[in-house]
């Protein structure tokens, strides 16, 4: 069975039960179609980008950020409230002594709303297994070569809770504004299996 | 006693594997199982607890073997037909 055709038979299969759901009433006509590109109009990882190239510029901002990431992050108008239900969030920042890492081993739980869609690597059981028992090696493979003394702390998400990383701040680039500064974090920056 | 989402620790897995430019979604049915999903829940069909833990207890070989947005699917499916909102058989595309 070619890929095409399994993915045809579960689309029919998906709007069967889209389709019996609008006439029992517990589907509205549009619905559908109204979640998805609100959802892909959302999160998107220059919000977090956003927070961190904040907290690299503001002291304040960052030791309030590490201490109630939500209420912080509302200085920057965002907010975790806006899925299903507030998530707690826990921002962690690496130092020259500490690096951080964020999995989530039972499932797939993710910051959306700072982050954006999560990637497949992060949902797989090979990340959600072995970034727990060989962050070093995981990293590693991710091009992230850690010094051997650097520790590092691997957070472990939950329904109630998700992690995001700071990034350290990269050398030589004190005479950037917030914006450039901004555009130097990626995804895998923020949840830690790159170094920016 | 674990089930079989708890991998973490657990050996034997391969090697990680990443997608550049990888899109949200692989395919439209995905966007919608997703976005069905959040309808459910926000109807008050189910609850998000409820969800997980109807994923993490489809069938071992079931879970292993689906896709993320298949055991999404199964997950709906399974609550659906608990909650009452429509038999098993009503769930599938008739076949003749």
């Amino acid at each position: 069975m070619s890929d095409d055709h399994a993915s045809s038979l579960i689309s029919a299969e998906v709007r069967h039960v889209e389709a019996l759901l609008e006439s029992r009433g517990l589907l509205g006509a549009g619905e559908i179609d109204t979640r998805i590109d609100e959802f892909l109009a959302g999160g998107t990882p220059a919000n977090g980008a956003r927070i961190v190239a904040h907290a690299w510029t503001d002291p304040g901002f960052a030791a309030r950020l590490l201490a109630d990431a939500n209420e912080a992050i509302r200085e920057v108008g965002l907010s975790m409230a806006g899925g299903l239900q507030e998530q707690r969030l826990k921002v962690v920042a690496n130092t020259a002594e500490e690096h951080n890492v964020v999995v989530c081993t039972l499932c797939s739980c993710y910051p959306i709303a700072l982050l954006g869609p999560s990637p497949s690597w992060y949902k797989s059981e090979a990340y959600r297994s072995r970034v727990v028992r060989d962050p070093r090696g995981v990293l590693a493979e991710f091009g992230l070569e850690l010094p051997a003394a650097t520790r590092i702390s691997v957070w472990d998400a939950s329904a109630e809770s998700r992690y995001m990383v700071v990034p350290r701040r990269p050398a030589g680039t004190d005479g950037l504004t917030e914006p450039e500064l901004a555009g130097l974090v990626t995804r895998k920056g923020l949840i830690g299996t790159a170094a920016v | 006693m674990s089930r079989i989402n708890d991998v973490g620790g657990m050996s034997g897995f391969p090697a990680i594997i990443e997608e550049p430019d990888e899109p949200p979604f692989h395919a439209d049915w995905e966007a919608h199982v997703f976005a069905l999903n959040g309808a459910l829940i926000k109807r008050g069909v189910y609850n998000l607890d409820e969800f997980r833990d109807a994923q993490e207890r489809l069938p071992v070989q079931e879970y292993l073997a689906a896709s993320y947005y298949e055991r999404w699917f199964a997950a709906i499916r399974t609550l659906l037909a608990e909650k009452g909102v429509a038999t098993p058989d009503e769930l599938h595309v008739p076949h003749d």
